[in-house]
């Protein structure tokens, strides 16, 4: 079981110049991960970053209903499970962001016939909460040992009413924010997998914010192999 | 905004690919890109500008290689798929002998060859649905068992436990057991008897046990007389003598997991005492 970890990631520190001007507030919060947390299921993980917590579980290479069977690949579910209360229309649209981007690295033409699961249960939402779930995905599904392309993360930027650009925000600085702008990156191109968008902003912005998720993927995807690196010390 | 397309091209250059070599025994992540010995010197660092000029460039000493579980072959390239330690195998006879990731994985994909312990879950007609642990249950045909002829049908019951072996298992196909070897012998395979006591554990750690130089397997044997299955899909059967000692070994070997050899040692050397 890897044990919890912390480390703090300034950005500013590591990339030294960075593209357009940047609020003092520029970095991202502190991660914690731990795997195999659950003994049912095939894979597990709890995500924190900041405030916000995650918790992910993963079912499969399992059986499926035959209605919902595809001859050539697995079938890949993904549950969001808020807080509180039941799933309504905006955890179904989120489940579907984290599903297709799933579905982009997941290998599922090795398990044909067969049904991939992942359900996350939020534990705390302040602030980027799509991000964290992306990330709890993606720990979990490595945690089943289900077969990838790659990895994935996801970063969220907002944009203040001056322009500033703040990663991985708060609720408070989303609230705020005039857009609030969410990618998912690939560990082996850093290319965009899934990107959601939210309020106005112009194209230079876009280009702006993607550089700073891009940049700060690598953060994440380090922090990925510190943990797994740690849960197989053991071994 | 130039700067910034830098540092994205300088992050894309971290991830180069590693040579296979040089990183045996260490954790692996998925999409990582590997590198063969026989790679290394034409991508290698340093390699790309002043290679030899050879005659023939099309005709390479090729190494065959097999690509284990957690790798893909992608073209020339060598790509992993899942988190765990990569491993080596050295070849018998000539070749590059096999790679293949280490997972600590608890879902089973049936492997043809793998022998496992299945749960009887339904009879109909002349074969059985086996549970496996795997996505779909396996076939097991009556007349798989030793000695069984039409005439001479097994003894086998809803909710028995079946030590077998697959003769069939790939992804497209339901996977088939049987409970004989080749000569028509069990070979040790068939019904379990009854009382013991089954548990799951990690694929990871039935891997270990069932490694050829284990020392658990031999502590455990000093410790009680006992009889012990594993099964390739993560299952353990094992009983002795009393319920009591049963469950000390089942105790045991599912901490032995995330135990040190130290650690372990004392606590065996602990129970040999009382």
């Amino acid at each position: 079981m890897a044990g919890e970890m912390q480390i703090d990631t300034p950005i500013r520190a590591e990339t030294g110049a960075e593209a357009g001007p940047r609020g003092p507030g520029c970095s991202l919060r502190h991660f914690a991960c731990e795997q195999n947390l659950l003994s049912r299921p095939d894979g597990s993980a709890s995500f924190l970053q900041g405030d916000t917590s995650v918790l992910a579980g993963v079912y499969g290479p399992a059986e499926v209903k035959v209605s919902k069977e595809i001859f050539n690949k697995a079938t890949l579910e993904v549950l969001l499970r808020p807080k509180t209360g039941l799933p309504g229309v905006a955890e179904k649209s989120r489940e579907r962001l984290i599903r297709n981007t799933c579905e982009a690295v997941v290998l599922g033409a090795l398990h044909p016939r067969t049904s991939i699961t992942v359900v996350l249960q939020v534990v705390s939402d302040a602030g980027s909460l799509l991000a964290c779930c992306l990330n709890a995905a993606c720990m979990a599904l490595v945690d089943a040992g289900v077969p990838m392309r790659a990895l994935f993360c996801g970063v969220t930027c907002a944009l203040d009413s001056d322009g500033n650009l703040v990663l991985d925000p708060t609720l408070k600085q989303e609230k705020e924010a005039r857009a609030v702008l969410t990618f998912a990156l690939d560990s082996v191109e850093r290319k965009l997998l899934m990107s959601t968008t939210k309020g106005l902003y112009s194209n230079a912005e876009l280009q702006q914010c993607l550089a700073a998720a891009q940049a700060a993927s690598q953060h994440v995807f380090h922090f990925y192999r510190e943990s797994l690196q740690r849960r197989y010390s053991k071994s | 905004m130039a700067e910034a397309v830098a540092v994205a091209v300088e992050s894309l250059a971290g991830v180069k690919a590693r040579a296979a070599r040089t990183v045996l025994g260490q954790v692996v992540l998925p999409g990582e890109e590997l590198l063969l010995p026989e790679q290394e010197d034409a991508e290698g660092p340093g390699g790309a500008g002043e290679r030899p000029l050879r005659l023939n460039p099309g005709v390479r000493s090729r190494v065959r290689v097999v690509c284990g579980p957690g790798l893909r072959r992608c073209g020339d390239r060598l790509l992993v798929t899942k988190c765990g330690r990569l491993r080596h195998k050295e070849p018998g006879g000539g070749g590059g002998g096999v790679y293949w990731v280490d997972s600590q994985q608890k879902r089973y994909v049936p492997v043809k060859g793998d022998h496992v312990i299945g749960i009887v879950i339904a009879k109909s007609g002349d074969i059985f649905k086996v549970d496996v642990g795997g996505s779909e249950p396996a076939s097991l045909s009556y007349l798989a068992f030793e000695g069984a002829t039409k005439r001479n049908r097994p003894n086998v019951q809803v909710g028995d436990l079946i030590y077998g072996q697959f003769v069939v298992a790939n992804k497209d196909m339901e996977p088939e057991m049987v409970c004989i070897d080749s000569c028509g012998r069990a070979n040790g395979m068939g019904v379990i008897g009854q009382d013991g006591l089954l548990f799951k554990v990690t694929l990871g750690l039935i891997r270990k046990l069932l490694a050829p130089d284990c020392e658990i397997i031999q502590e455990v044997g000093k410790l009680y007389p006992l009889e012990i299955v594993f099964g390739m899909n993560g299952r353990i059967w094992v009983k002795a003598k009393t319920i009591q000692q049963t469950l000390i070994l089942a105790n045991i070997l599912e901490a032995c997991e995330h135990m040190t050899t130290d650690q372990r040692k004392q606590i065996f050397s602990r129970l040999a005492e009382r």
